[in-house]
């Protein structure tokens, strides 16, 4: 019953908010039809192959004229515009902001490959795999910070887990591999939970010094021995694995189920997570805790082993989105390889709204504009790919100021919980 | 009992009572901390190294001596090469060359060349602390205040460098202001945490520069993203020949510490600021704007660390190049905590730090120690600093009645 009060309570949509969103569905209309329908020749027409390179099989190329589709998207963005400010969509307004971005990107890429040639799937298919770090990274995030605990210590954590993962890799074989870096990341969740659970460090300094410290020992570590005996950073990569029948899905099976180990494992991870966190008991004590810890405490919940438990489980999480680096993707370490992408997953927490599916779809988006990045010199956009590469910073300032609508953070995120 | 325990004081020796009187004092954990770190250190080359193991095979107690002889080797590099190596410094004092002096003196003038960007970025982290902010943007900050330096003192031509510096200076202040301006904004008006916003400008900052240096900024006659030579009328005056890079930048930072003490101190500003940390609620019943606080303290931090990124376009590159700042932002969380909050401690911390890489720098040449090491103490003396229960338990020391924590920072949550 609590739960179906609180989905109304967040369906109410302001009477500002209702007009705001109308405005940027309008906004993005406009924008569809003045930025790209005005600078696209009649007769002009956009191919989208469907087929991502290296599939087994075959689809036709996707070929429709720009023109007339950028004028239907704009239509159609206007048309819900209009609609939003004149009744309002109720709790399906972010849904249809979703829909109406999604729309938008699909006109800019109409018009940056009018008179060319794009691999959709072959966007997607990158964006999903570059999704997967940033993912597991957020995930590790949201495990912690539901309990209460600030996590910024997951670039720290996932470099450390590319290192372990690499190096032990090498000396044994990739689940062993996998399975150390996987402790090395428990290992530091560790340390981050007793300095802010026990000493109650500032937890935002705690997360600072395991960054640092990760930094430091990895890259010491590498330089002293890895570029030494370089057959101790040669761990080898998880193969491909085709899932039986969804791969043969058209579009979506080149795309979602043709993958090493890892991607399959964001998906579980995903499932369980979002089952554990919403409909176990555990779940809800670790919401609880994170929430309100004294009423939690109250209630009998013991929140310090609450805490310890799921910011070492996000370690753990963290450990296994840096193997990912080494064992699933480069096949070995580098000097600060991750190269802020825990940062990213950070984000993708926070525009994700510390909830794993969101988490995914921030990922997903993230990592969507990181592939087309690297399509926009191909296509001859005048974008630089640096300005694209700021869209994920950008998105969560934007999500995080509320202009979108609030994020629920957890009440007690960041404040060390003292035993009265 | 009581009475035993009320007759023992008079039965010390002063020795002892000194001993405790220190143990309460903040500054000894501070010490203990550090010297704990470098153990640590000397520990870790230890343990990494290859003759220690092969030393393993005649005994434990002959690895045991390799250990610490390697340790002590490694921090004798540290010191030769942040310091200058005694022996060789009289040797030219007594040869009387001005160009071996020159040299054999170096290592100690670029220790406090490196000590200065550390100095302007521990400042920022400084005054952000004291509002309870925690601006993890210095690194950003200082990018964009070195790209708006080089853009003054590279495009500006004519100008005398009476009037030029400042103006580069001020450039670099302005662009690292607006970079801490803008989370400061968005904190006060939305309540957008300020440690998400500043690690999203960072990146967007580091974006940006590489942009930059690809682009507008590059230097028309290279290939790589590197920008041209600023103006000379835009360089810091440097004090000796080469290979000395000592210059003015120092001094300056050693003013820009001193105006943040009065600030904070002795202005009404700086209550103001430090009120709103110290107790946001108790600073707005007094009628005090935290809005405003907010801003002005991100603006003005972010100024300091922008000065830190325009010091070293101006005194020791000259020009901008993607990677030319290892880390001072972030470090400066360290220097800040380090030096406790304060505008003189900070001095201190960022002159050890600066010491401790440039040392590194000359152990990793000499000794064969990578330089990372420094990232690996300087991680370990912030969480003996942030976490002093550690250093208290490892050497018995008791818990001052008092415990004064300059840090006041609130979570994601917190308003």
């Amino acid at each position: 019953m609590t739960t179906t009060t609180m989905k109304n309570h967040f369906a109410y949509v302001s009477p500002t908010r209702r007009r705001v969103m109308g405005f940027i569905f309008l906004g993005l209309g406009i924008a569809l039809w003045a930025l790209f329908a005005k600078n696209v020749e009649p007769g002009v027409e956009t191919t989208f192959v469907l087929t991502p390179g290296g599939a087994t099989q075959e689809l036709p190329d996707w070929v429709f004229p720009s023109l007339p589709m950028l004028d239907i998207l704009a239509v159609v963005c206007v048309g819900v515009g209009g609609y939003q400010l004149a009744r309002g969509f109720g709790k399906r307004t972010n849904l249809m902001l979703g829909m109406a971005v999604a729309l938008f990107i699909f006109g800019f890429l109409t018009w940056a490959t009018s008179g060319g040639t794009l691999n959709l799937a072959g966007l997607f298919r990158s964006a999903l795999v570059k999704a997967v770090p940033l993912t597991i990274g957020a995930l590790s995030g949201v495990l912690c910070e539901r309990s209460g605990v600030v996590n910024i210590a997951i670039e720290g954590m996932m470099l450390t887990g590319a290192f372990t993962g690499a190096f032990v890799g090498s000396v044994t074989n990739l689940w062993i591999g996998l399975l150390a870096a996987v402790l090395s990341g428990a290992l530091l969740g560790t340390i981050h939970a007793v300095l802010s659970i026990k000493y109650k460090t500032n937890q935002i300094i705690s997360g600072t010094v395991i960054n640092i410290f990760s930094t430091g020992i990895t890259s010491f570590l590498s330089a002293k021995f890895l570029q030494k005996y370089q057959h101790l950073n040669d761990p080898g990569r998880f193969p491909t694995i085709e899932v039986p029948v969804l791969s043969k899905i058209p579009i979506i099976g080149p795309i979602m189920f043709e993958h090493n180990m890892f991607v399959y494992a964001l998906y579980f991870f995903l499932i369980v997570l979002t089952i554990a966190l919403y409909y176990t008991r555990w779940g809800l004590r670790t919401r609880s805790v994170g929430e309100h810890p004294k009423a939690a405490d109250t209630l009998g919940i013991n929140v310090f082993k609450t805490r310890y438990l799921s910011v070492i489980l996000g370690g753990c999480m963290a450990g296994f989105g840096g193997a990912y680096f080494t064992l699933g993707s480069v096949g070995r370490f580098d000097e600060v390889m991750t190269a802020g992408r825990g940062f990213i997953g950070l984000a993708a927490m926070i525009f994700g709204n510390w909830n794993p599916v969101g988490a995914f779809g921030a990922g997903l988006l993230f990592g969507f504009f990181d592939a087309l990045s690297a399509k926009l010199a191909i296509l001859k956009v005048p974008i630089p790919s640096e300005i694209m590469l700021m869209f994920p910073y950008i998105a969560t300032m934007i999500a995080l100021a509320g202009v979108v609508g609030r994020g629920q953070m957890p009440a007690a995120d960041g404040q060390p919980y003292e035993k009265e | 009992m009581s009475e035993t325990e009320r007759d023992k004081p008079k039965k010390k020796d002063a020795g002892k009572i000194f001993l405790e009187e220190a143990a309460k004092s903040p500054l000894t954990v501070t010490i203990l901390a550090i010297v704990t770190g470098l153990l640590l250190g000397g520990l870790l080359v230890a343990v990494t190294s290859e003759d220690v193991y092969a030393a393993f095979s005649d005994s434990p107690w002959e690895a045991l001596k390799v250990g610490a002889n390697a340790a002590w080797k490694t921090y004798q590099a540290l010191f030769n090469g942040s310091v200058g190596n005694p022996g060789k410094i009289i040797e030219a004092f007594r040869g009387g060359d001005p160009e071996t002096i020159r040299r054999a003196i170096n290592p100690f003038f670029e220790s406090l060349v490196q000590s200065t960007p550390y100095i302007f970025a521990g400042l920022a982290l400084t005054l952000g602390f004291r509002v309870g902010l925690f601006n993890i943007g210095a690194e950003g900050q200082l990018f964009i205040g070195a790209a708006t330096t080089v853009t003054a003192a590279l495009f500006i031509k004519g100008l005398p460098a009476i009037i030029h510096i400042p103006l580069s200076l001020l450039a670099g202040f302005l662009g690292g202001g607006l970079w801490g301006f803008i989370p400061g904004l968005l904190k006060a008006k939305t309540g957008g945490h300020e440690v998400i916003n500043t690690i999203m400008m960072n990146y967007i900052a580091f974006r940006l520069s590489e942009y930059l240096l690809r682009g507008p900024l590059k230097n028309p006659e290279g290939f790589s993203p590197i920008s041209a030579m600023i103006q000379d009328s835009a360089k810091l005056y440097r004090f000796f020949g080469n290979p000395i890079r000592f210059h003015l930048g120092f001094f300056i930072a050693l003013l820009f510490a001193y105006l943040l003490y009065l600030f904070l101190f002795k202005t009404t500003w700086g209550f103001t600021l430090r009120t709103v940390g110290l107790n946001p609620r108790a600073a707005k019943y007094a009628g005090m704007s935290i809005v405003q606080s907010t801003v002005i303290a991100m603006f003005l931090s972010g100024g300091l660390a922008g000065l830190a990124g325009a010091n070293e376009v101006l005194g020791v590159n000259y020009n901008l190049a993607l990677a030319f700042s290892s880390g001072y932002g972030f470090d400066a969380i360290a220097l800040a905590l380090l030096g406790k909050s304060h505008p003189l401690g900070v001095v201190l911390a960022s002159v050890l730090f600066g010491f401790l890489r440039n040392g590194a720098t000359q152990m990793q040449v000499s000794a064969g120690i990578p330089i990372d090491i420094i990232s690996v103490l300087q991680a370990a003396i912030l969480a003996f600093i942030a976490a002093p229960a550690i250093i208290r338990t490892i050497y018995r020391l008791k818990v001052p009645e008092l415990d004064i924590d300059a840090v006041t920072l609130r979570g994601w949550g917190g308003n």
